[in-house]
């Protein structure tokens, strides 16, 4: 696969991908916090076209679902009547990309009809629809958190590599400390310091903070790296020759040359971050219900009888691979691309 | 010797460095272990208050470090307010366990990488290597939790391998066979997950590392006086590569730590990782402080056992 073809690809895939989670709510059939009590743990629906008596509906349509009578607990699918499917339907009311209210859903089925592409929780609130709301916070989270720490990289390696001496040595032997501890620990050592019940939005905040200031110093050692060599090219040079102050070289030669590695940091630390919010609220430690996240969405993973009956639960966690595979991908490109010293 | 001295006492110094740095990150944080017990109407202000003064926690902070320190010499690493205990006991037991399992785990890995990544390298371009390059990135996209939930969900389903735990109820009675054989299945679920996240990463550097080396001049002259190919792997080749993969066999430790922790939280192994978690939600601060500082030790031992060998293996070095 040519480079640019793999860019591009990965852009594209992360375009559509972050599209899906950002307009959440016109995407996803319910509101996330929407239950059916009725039907906790009801299998991925499947959408039909062929009716029990052989008869082609050009309207795609579901079934819905009665309890089994041979296993207690579990659905079989009530063929007797059918639901049909309805785009642009009128639904529960949500704000497009937080903003604007509206509540016209891409797609659902007729009431009293379900449609649960990947199932339905414990409480019957649909899957895919916490998957996609979920995104929003734990995508956000890796965002943010990825700024956060190619920022902070920024700020300590412009200055450790620009000015070296003293300062470069306390800074990097400040990331040292940093680098010194696995940083699963360094996370759970900092999100222990911070207070374990507050609002759902402060957790959200605080993990944010946590995940961001825990991994400045790869990316402050590899800018400062780039600064290092940028200072000793010749324009920069004749620059400072030509009396320009420190702030305008930084600004106007010597940061732009570290774009490159910015943009191949923030594509390998995002899913690195996502996995980070996922792990911590997996943990327990992160943001709880009602909020959904991709780690809480995992997390009814840990009782053995969710983990073992119901395989559907495993879907949130396989859709990760794509959003990873898209990072990655992304990466990769961009490293080939800008030829940036390797990890 | 200089280098060795040298590279001792800086990991000495990070280590001092960290203690301060995490000792007071989870002092200054708000709430403690006996905040629960103001809620409870039956335990009277004073009371609490003396808890307080007991432990020590009304003292200024120089204070409280320099007594900790001293009770970190002693081996017992603080007091847990939880456990009622000091910490130290607590902690040695798991964390046995969890290097116990990290190591093999990262034998594991070794073992298996070792010989894919030479056999990458030395057909590298063929379908092969193509082959292994498209399935160590997909293995790298999977995440490590669902790695986890898919070996346990093995164990739940089959039940060849148990669910949690290190060894079986009544395990004092079993014979030494039998033993043996207890730890090893409880073992074998934990090991191959760790084993299994850590090794496309290795694979994708042996290979690296291989392909630099037989793309050197000397091989080629070495390829051309007729050395045998297996010879030419094995006694040119990878001597000259091993050096980034010592140093990757120190970075590595941190990271087979980090994903530790959350097997063994899945798995419920009891190593240090359930202990953190725990120790967090209960706000038990001076377990968090051992647990960390413990692995941030596990991580400075082994960068530095890797220099020891990097300086046993590489005459460059010791000539420096």
């Amino acid at each position: 696969m040519k480079n640019r073809h793999k860019l591009w690809g990965a852009l594209i895939l992360l375009a559509g991908l972050h599209g899906l989670v950002l307009f959440a709510g016109f995407f996803a059939p319910y509101g996330s916090a929407a239950q059916e009590r009725e039907l906790p743990f009801a299998p991925p629906t499947r959408i039909h076209f062929v009716d029990a008596r052989g008869k082609f509906h050009a309207r795609p349509f579901v079934y819905g679902l009665k309890d089994d009578p041979q296993a207690i607990g579990s659905f079989a699918v009530d063929a007797t009547r059918i639901y049909p499917v309805h785009f642009f339907v009128q639904g529960s009311s949500y704000k497009i990309a937080g903003v604007f209210p509206s509540h016209v859903h891409l797609f659902g089925a007729t009431a009293p009809g379900r449609i649960f592409l990947l199932g339905s929780d414990e409480y019957g609130r649909d899957q895919f629809t916490r998957f996609l709301y979920g995104g929003q916070v734990s995508l956000a989270a890796g965002l943010i958190a990825a700024a956060l720490s190619v920022l902070l990289g920024v700020i300590v390696g412009a200055l450790a590599g620009f000015y070296g001496g003293w300062i470069d040595e306390v800074l990097m032997r400040g990331g040292e400390l940093f680098l010194a501890l696995p940083w699963l620990y360094l996370l759970f050592a900092v999100r222990a310091a911070l207070p374990l019940h507050v609002a759902q939005w402060q957790v959200f905040l605080l993990l944010i903070a946590v995940i961001g200031l825990v991994g400045w110093a790869r990316p402050a050692r590899l800018i400062r790296g780039v600064v290092l060599s940028a200072k000793e090219r010749n324009f920069v040079v004749a620059a400072r020759a030509f009396g320009a102050s420190d702030a305008y070289l930084l600004r106007r030669h010597v940061l732009p040359q570290t774009y490159g590695v910015i943009l191949t940091q923030m594509a390998l630390l995002v899913p690195q971050y996502v996995l980070a919010e996922v792990t911590l609220t997996f943990l327990g430690l992160g943001v709880g219900e009602p909020m959904p996240s991709w780690g809480s969405l995992l997390a009814s993973l840990q009782q053995y009888y969710v983990l073992s009956s119901y395989w559907w639960m495993f879907l949130p966690a396989a859709l990760l691979i794509p959003v990873f595979l898209a990072y990655y991908m992304a990466a990769d490109a961009l490293q080939e691309r800008l030829k940036t010293v390797p990890l | 010797m200089r280098y060795l001295t040298r590279r001792v006492l800086n990991a000495m110094l990070l280590l001092a460095a960290i203690s301060a740095f995490s000792f007071a990150l989870l002092q200054s944080a708000p709430g403690n272990f006996f905040d629960a017990m103001r809620l409870n109407p039956r335990v009277s202000a004073q009371t609490v208050d003396g808890l307080r003064s007991k432990y020590g926690m009304n003292q200024p902070f120089p204070v409280r470090y320099g007594h900790w320190a001293f009770s970190v010499l002693k081996g017992d690493m603080g007091f847990s307010f939880s456990y009622n205990s000091p910490v130290g006991p607590l902690l040695w037991a798991r964390a046995r366990n969890t290097l116990l399992l990290t190591s093999i785990a990262t034998l594991l890995a070794w073992l298996l990488a070792i010989p894919l990544g030479i056999w990458s390298a030395a057909n590298k371009g063929r379908w092969g290597d193509r082959a292994c390059g498209f399935s160590t990135s997909a293995l790298l996209t999977i995440p490590d939790l669902l790695v986890f939930l898919i070996l346990l969900l093995l164990a739940v389903r089959t039940g060849w391998f148990p669910t949690g735990g290190m060894i079986s109820t009544g395990f004092d009675n079993f014979s030494f066979w039998s033993k043996c054989k207890d730890v090893a299945v409880h073992f074998a679920l934990p090991a191959v997950g760790l084993a299994v996240v850590t090794w496309p990463v290795l694979v994708r550097h042996i290979r690296s590392a291989m392909v630099e080396a037989l793309e050197s001049p000397f091989i080629r002259a070495a390829r051309g006086h007729g050395i045998p190919r297996t010879r030419l792997l094995f006694r040119y080749a990878l001597p000259a590569a091993s050096n980034p993969l010592i140093s990757l066999l120190g970075f590595s430790v941190a990271t087979m730590l980090s994903a530790s922790v959350i097997v063994e939280v899945i798995m419920s192994w009891p190593g240090l990782g359930p202990l953190m978690v725990q120790a967090i939600l209960s706000r038990d601060v001076y377990v968090v402080v051992a647990v960390v500082m413990l692995s941030s030790v596990f991580l400075v031992a082994g960068n530095l056992l890797a220099d020891v060998l990097l300086f046993v293996s590489d005459p460059r070095i010791r000539v420096e």
